[in-house]
Parts: structure tokens; sequence; C-alpha cells
């Protein structure tokens, strides 16, 4: 076939000449319309991974439960705590609300599909500067689609971040991770058995989201807003309805897989089935319930409609499948059979109008990237920052906490239902992480989700190693011990040999530093392509970490209150520090530039196990990781929460704006009231610590600065608000 | 002690509110929406959540289901104690088992926060803080309506801040002679140490202290 302006239907559907070959010589023959239209959605970046998979492969699975599934998980006593990231970026850069709503309901149906009820969301979203009209328009919508969307299906969203900066304006990152619970005798796969029924349940199948696969696999421009209908629309009602219809389905053993409908719809849920269980699948394209009277097969496999899911059935569990699915007022559809052919046929009326293996579909070409070091990386390096005596520290504090990348996220997380579910331990802003109780097992489980993009762009390997290592600090501040990790990979096109460094190195980052913190990355996904004419995304890897602590009670408080002593553990800043990336920089001299602190593994593990030591001996008070807005900006945070002012002991030399608010590796601020003991344990554990000064007072008294706590205060709460408000 | 929690498709809260149920040792079911016998219950709970999605206005086509019809006889014929929280509280109000409405939040959009609250209850505490997680929360009603409710001490929670913008501050509303409670906060979510606030207790208490 060919189109209408002259090119070959698989020029049109964006397969190169590479691809159109590979796929000539693995099929031994030309595939017809139907499956050169089946190859553009498996072989697009978005399903195939083709640009990354080669190096995704690096990544530590260890300890991995349900590897190879929708999501991995890790186990805790009898339950397995499954969680993944996934990106929407693409959609929500055009649709802002059905972006990211439609984000919530993809990355919660992965969860589901193994058995596991979604228990929290959480998010990591990245905008443009906010004082732009159209940044406004896309974070507003974002926060309103995760808002109407996560809200009425349950599922608590109980943490995330928040970042600015010019870079995303016109590719916003919206990443959503999500945390299911499934005893660990009741996983159930994605893997096809031959001599089952395929039953479609869920929605109608429509025409929304048609290539919404190849979309996210291509830069945006000028004429993106014309793939809107490639957008997918969300209707939380129904998830919610099919969250509770397919856990009940779940429950039977007459069930023998599991898959959603997710990017590539019908088709990608299905052959990926019958890939990993090498079995053979009938399709009736015809027996699927359509919400449009004509669509053509090709439409209905690429279909993204969302709220479906696919379940494969003995004869002996139909019918209690189909009734599960009228009680819940659902379709339930069988559309096919497994079989031994080993081949993925579809059928339309009865005619066979495709037929291949589908590890055709499922394992399209990998490329390699070139990894040579690209020329920005030493110019970068080589930038002297170069402080200026016109900026005063209480200006410099000021300027810091009315930036919207530190401002408390307050506007946003009050839109978030955190609470529904009756499991979270730990709130938005009441620590480092959010907490969840598991119920099943007594204790709590920590959930974060981190990212540096301005570190992991001035040094790929190493920023990206330090966001696990972020991710790592935030969940021992509160005390939970990390067990996994997820991770979204967003980045520009993998074409540019920029990004393909900035790829491949930080993948090198991320492996490394869960392998020196033994824990494994058991789920991710890949977002590349998110750059426009203009602008390309700073190299931004995600990571979600998932911990546990075995007691409520064991959680630490992220306050300092009045008549606790703060001791600032691990790592000193002094002149031969690296501070390159710190937000400080970009915020008050619109700098970013100079070399990235590296990591100290054998640090990092010391000083978790050093603040473990001091909370079992009951001799730790409040406790913070040092991250953005460096030293002052925990020590703002924890005397916030804990309501008081501050007096310090550091000498003038010390009152710098190197010290108060760099950015380095391996350190966290903690309070205490028993000085003595504190510093025995510190020394006995040889961790370096440095005593800043007590709590007292409403004033955080800095040398001769003083600042008014409450006026500070309200600069961080109001900030965001207040810019919407414009 | 035993009780109900109705189920319509898009509720949120039926675990939440039958976990909390359970910790105080009750009996408790799940209702469907289809079903019309109640009469096994002491107490039947109208938890949160997006009944039928909330299409149309919050709690406006649940009003149509056969439970939300058997439940108006339940009232009627003083079966036992009827308590909406959130969606539910919207639900009892569109039916007018209770008077007013509950419209959009001032700030038209969703708040989820924990909230200071006076009670008026003796049986409580003065003050409380409890969750709450809405979009439509702001309690509304004519004058002549809040006259009433005053003089019939109804009002038996109240915001210390009020975030939504409900007049007279209204949070709870207790109707005695008929037995129903409505409520936009959430005490099912405020039970358990492990959620860092346990003053929900002091609701079930006094569900507890009415009904024996």
């Amino acid at each position: 076939m060919k189109t209408a302006a002259g090119k070959k239907l698989y020029q049109a559907l964006n397969i190169t000449e590479f691809e159109y070959n590979e796929i000539l010589s693995r099929l031994k023959r030309k595939p017809n319309d139907l499956e050169t239209y089946l190859f553009s959605a498996m072989w697009s970046e978005h399903c195939g991974y083709k640009h990354s998979r080669k190096y995704l492969k690096r990544l530590p699975l260890g300890g991995t439960v349900c590897e190879g599934e929708n999501a991995g998980g890790v186990l805790v006593g009898d339950h397995v705590i499954t969680f993944k990231v996934e990106s929407h970026n693409h959609p929500s850069a055009i649709e802002p609300f059905q972006g990211a709503a439609t984000g919530i309901g993809g990355i919660i149906r992965d969860i589901l599909a193994i058995g596991a009820r979604p228990v929290a969301l959480l998010n990591s979203l990245k905008f443009g500067k906010l004082t732009d009209k159209w940044v406004k328009h896309l974070f507003n919508g974002v926060v309103d689609g995760i808002s109407t969307y996560g809200n009425s299906i349950g599922v608590p969203t109980v943490a995330g971040e928040v970042g600015f900066d010019k870079c995303f304006t016109d590719s916003p990152l919206v990443n959503v991770m999500a945390i299911g619970v499934v005893h660990k005798d009741k996983i159930k796969s994605a893997k096809a058995i031959p001599g089952n029924n395929i039953v479609l349940v869920g929605s109608h199948t429509g025409r929304d989201g048609i290539h919404g696969a190849s979309f996210a696999s291509k830069e945006l421009n000028e004429n993106s807003k014309e793939d809107r209908p490639s957008v997918q629309v969300g209707d939380p009602f129904m998830k919610k309805v099919l969250i509770e219809a397919t856990l009940e389905i779940l429950e039977l053993e007459e069930v023998v897989s599991c898959q959603d409908c997710g990017a590539a719809g019908l088709l990608s849920s299905t052959s990926e089935m019958g890939s990993m269980g090498k079995c053979g699948l009938e399709l009736h394209l015809d027996k699927v319930n359509l919400r449009e009277e004509v669509m053509e097969p090709w439409e209905i496999m690429l279909s993204e409609s969302q709220e479906r899911m696919i379940f494969m059935v003995t004869d002996q569990g139909l019918d209690k499948v189909l009734n599960i699915a009228k009680k819940y007022d659902i379709s339930g559809k069988i559309i096919g059979k497994t079989d031994t052919s080993g081949l993925y046929k579809l059928l339309w009326n009865g005619e066979q109008v495709a037929c291949l293996p589908p590890a055709l579909l499922t394992s399209g070409p990998v490329y390699t990237l070139n990894e040579n070091e690209p020329k920005y990386i030493s110019e970068y390096k080589n930038k002297e920052f170069q402080s200026s005596i016109s900026i005063s520290i209480e200006e410099g504090v000021k300027k810091l906490l009315a930036d919207p990348n530190f401002a408390s996220k307050k506007w946003v997380y009050r839109q978030y239902d955190h609470t529904v579910g009756n499991r979270t331990s730990l709130k938005p802003g009441e620590g480092g992480s959010a907490g969840i109780w598991l119920d099943e097992e007594g204790g709590v489980v920590g959930l974060t989700i981190d990212s540096n993009g301005r570190q992991v762009f001035l040094d790929p390997y190493n920023g990206a190693k330090n966001t696990v290592w972020e991710s790592y600090r935030n969940l021992v501040s509160d005390g939970f011990n990390p067990l996994g990790v997820t991770d979204c990979m967003n980045y520009g096109n993998p074409e540019k040999d920029e990004v393909a460094y900035q790829f491949v190195k930080s993948i090198d980052g991320i492996a490394d530093a869960c392998k020196a913190a033994s824990i494994p990355v058991v789920s991710g996904n890949v977002s590349l392509y998110n750059e426009s004419t203009d602008l390309r995304v700073y190299p931004t890897p995600t990571t979600g970490m998932v911990g546990y602590t075995d007691n409520y009670d064991k959680l630490i408080k992220n306050s300092f209150s009045k008549n606790e002593t703060v001791y600032l553990i691990g790592k000193q800043i002094d002149e031969t520090s690296n501070i390159g990336g710190s937000l400080y920089q970009m915020v008050c001299y619109d700098f970013l530039g100079g070399s990235v602190d590296s990591v100290d593994e054998n640090l990092e593990i010391s000083l978790k196990d050093t603040i473990f030591n001091l909370r079992d001996n009951h001799l730790l008070d409040g406790c913070i990781d040092i991250s953005e807005g460096g030293l002052f900006g925990a020590l703002f945070e924890g005397l916030k929460s804990g309501n008081s002012g501050f007096e310090s002991i550091l000498n003038d030399s010390e009152i710098t704006e190197k010290v108060l608010f760099g950015e380095i590796t391996g350190r966290y601020l903690i309070s205490v009231k028993d000085t003595n003991q504190t510093e025995k344990l510190l020394n006995n554990n040889k961790i370096p610590y440095k005593k800043l000064g007590k709590c007292t007072g409403n004033n955080i008294k800095l040398g001769n600065i003083a600042l008014n706590l409450a006026e500070l205060t309200d600069l961080y709460d109001k900030t965001i608000e207040l810019e919407m408000a414009k | 002690m035993k009780a109900g929690v109705v189920v319509f498709p898009g509720t949120n809260c039926d675990r939440d509110t039958k976990k909390a149920c359970e910790h105080f040792g009750w009996e408790t079911d799940y209702i469907w929406h289809d079903e019309s016998n109640l009469d096994d219950y002491d107490i039947i709970f109208l938890p949160g959540g997006f009944s039928y999605g909330d299409y149309i206005r919050a709690g406006g086509l649940a009003t149509f289901s056969p439970v939300v019809q058997a439940i108006k006889d339940y009232v009627k014929n003083k079966k036992g104690y009827v308590v909406g929280i959130c969606n539910g509280f919207q639900i009892l109000c569109e039916t007018g088992l209770l008077p007013g409405t509950l419209s959009v939040n001032d700030n038209t959009r969703f708040i989820c926060d924990v909230v200071g609250l006076a009670t008026s209850d003796d049986k409580m505490p003065e003050a409380i803080s409890l969750p709450i997680a809405h979009g439509e929360g702001r309690y509304f009603a004519d004058d002549e309506t809040l006259k009433q409710i005053q003089q019939d001490n109804m009002i038996f929670l109240r915001y210390q801040d009020n975030p939504n913008g409900s007049l007279l501050n209204i949070a709870g509303l207790i109707d005695r002679k008929n037995n129903v409670i409505g409520m936009m906060p959430h005490p099912e979510r405020a039970v358990f140490k492990e959620t860092g606030n346990t003053d929900g207790m002091y609701f079930f208490k006094l569900l507890e202290a009415e009904i024996k």
C-alpha cells in the first residue's frame, strides 16, 4: 500500500529502511499492511526499547521478585512489595490533564496485572520556569489530572518531587510510580500457556491513543498539538471498577495469566504474553467490543483505549470470569484462544489477516550508542564559579526559599488524597520519604522518588550515581532500610551523540550505585526524544526506592525541636569540595558548571548504620539528609518542622555560601539531646561530624545574621501558591 | 454490634471503614449497592469515594440505587444508625435524609489535609483533629434551614479553621430523632497509631455509646 504522499506504508509509519530490511529477512517474506502496522508499533522506541535495551542489561537484578513481569518487587516476609515508575511525558506536553491522568492509569495496571492491590502512588514532575504562562497551564493541568484520577481510584498519592528549569519548557517530565502489595503465593504471571481462552475485560475499544507508542518515540515540535488524538482519555471511575473486578478475577485459580493493555494496546499485551510463554495465539478481532461502529483490524490492534485487561482462562473458569465482569457492569468478552502453534494469528470475520511468530514483534532491533565523551562535558567542568559579594547570605537564603524548586510543594500535595487507604504512616512534608503501613507484616514501607538533572547533565556517571544515593539517604533519614529501586530514564534524542553518552554513562552510574548498596533494580522505563527544536531536557534518571522498617516506632522524625543540639554527620565542605550542580548557583547566579562530588559508598553505608545505631540507642531525635539547598536547606526544614529557632556555633569563616548552600554527597543533619553519648557513638563508628549549634528561640542565628523563622516559613510556604494565583 | 458498609461502584473508603469497624470488634459486612434488605444491621455506613463516578453531581446518582432506597426505609422504621462519611454525607444530603447540600470547595480545588474540629458532643473531647479529603465539601443551606439545624442542635462538628467555605463552619451533622449522621472528615482514617492520628476513635466510641 502507498499513502497519499506517495510514500510506502512502512515509510509513512516511520519504519527505517534498515528496520524494514530486518523485518524482511526475519520474516522471510514481505509483511502485509496489517503486519506492517504491528511492526511499526512494536518496534517503536516506546515498546521496543531499541536504543536502550542493550544497556539496561547492565543494571543489577539480584534479589528481584517477579523478574521480567509487568512490575518487579522485593519480598517482605510473606508479601511482595511490587513497584514501578513510568513516564507519560509526551502526552502531558500537549494535553496535561489527560496525559497525567492516563499515566497513573497505565502504571496502576502494571501493578494490578501481577495480582497486587495498588496501595500508593508517587510522582516526579519537571516543568519550565513557573513564571511562564504556558508552563503554569501545564503544571496546573498535570496536578489536576493526578488529583482527579488518583483521588477517584482510591490510591493515595503519598510523595513526589516537582522541579522547574527552562530546559523542561517544551518537554515537561511526568513520571509516576505505583506500589502494590500481594501475598507471595498469589502472584500472577503474564506468560501465556497453550489451551486457554483469551478474555478481554473492561472498557470498549475505540480510536483513542492510536499510534500513542510511536508518538511517544519522537521529538516534539510545533506540529505536536496535531498529535492530540494520540493521547488516550482516562476514566477513573471505570479504572476503580476495573481494579476491584481484576483483583476478584485474579483470585480464581482458573485464571492462568494476566496482562494489561498499555502502549500499543491489545497488540503489545497479547504478543508479549505469547512471546514470554513461547505460545501460539489466535485472536478474533471481530469479537472485540467496539466503541465506534466501524474500525479496521489495525486500529483495533493499536488502539490505546484505557481501562482494559487481558486474562488467559481455562474452559472451567470462563463463566466465573464473565460473571465477575457482569457483577461490576463491565464488558467481558472471549476474543481468542492460545495454542501450541507458536504463531500469533489475527482473524477478521473468520479470515486470517496476519500470522507471524510473536517473538518477531517483541524483539525488535537493538542499536549501539556512541559512548564518546561529548565536548560540552569538559567545557562545563572547566567553568569557574564566581561568588559575588553583592549577594548577602540573607538575600541568598530568601532567594533560595522563594525558588519554586526549593519552596514548599503544599499547593500540590494538598490536592492529592494522601490518606485514603488507611495506611499512610508518613505524609508529605513529614519526612524525606513517605511511609505506608504494611499491616500484613506489621511494619512500614518507605517510599521515595528523586532526580537531579543538573548534576547528571554535568557528569552523567557521578550524577546518576548520586541520584540513587539521594533516594537511599531519604529512606535512611526516616529510619527505613533500602530494599530496591525502580528507574525512569528521561533523555533527549538518543540518535544524537551527546544524549547517547549521557544515557550510557548514567546507566553505568545507577548500576554501580545499586551494586554498592546491594539493592536490585526491579523495574523501570525509558523515555527518549524529550526535546524540541530549541530545548532538550537535562538527562534525568528518576529513581524510585522502596525500604522497610519492621516497626512504626522505629521511624525517625524530620524535626529539630527546642533544646536539641544539631550535628552535621558525614562529609564536610572545604575549599576543595566539588559543588557543581548546586541549586543556589542556579537560583542566585544562573550558573551551571564545575565538577560534581563523587560518592563515597563505604561512608554512605556507615552513615546508615550509625543513624540506626543512634536511633536504637534512643539518642536520635531528628534526622534530615542534606540535598538540594545544602546544609542551610536541611537545617531550615528541620527547624520549621520543629518550630524552633537556632543559634549556630559556626565561626565567621564558615558562614559562606559554599558551606551553607553547597551540595555534596554523604551527609545528614541530626538533632540530639545527649551530646556526650552521641559523640562517643560517632567516634566509635569513625563518622566525621561537626557540632553546628542549638535549637532555641524564634530566630535562626548564624554569626551576626539573624533570620526570623516565621518570616522564612511564610516565604517558603506561599511561593508556589502566590505564583499560581497570578 | 453489627455494621454494614455500603459499596457502590466507585466507592473507595469501604475497606478503610471496615478495617476501622473491625478494630473496635464490630462484626462488619460489605453491602453491595443492589442490596435491599438491611434488617441485620445495627449501623450502616455510607463510606467515602466517588459513587458511580459522582458524574452529574457528588452523590447524585447514588440516590437512585436500590440500597439507598432501602436505607430510607431503614431510617423511617428506626432500624438503626446511618452514618455517611464524605461521599456518604453528600449522598445523605442528596437523598434528603439530612438537610442542606455540599458544593464545590470555595477554592475550587480538592483539599487533602488534617483539620482541627470543635465538637459539641460531651462524649467527645472539645477539640479533635481528623483528615479531610474532598473536592465538594462546602456545606450550604438556606437561612431557614440553618436556623432549624441550630435549634435542633444538629451541628456536632465544626471546622476550627474553615478550609472549604462551609456555612457556620459545619463539618458534621447529627439528626438524633432519626439516628442519621453525616460528616466530611474521615474518622476511619484516624484509628490506628500507624497512621499517626487516633482521634477518630472518639467518634467510634460515640457510636458505640449511642447504639448500646
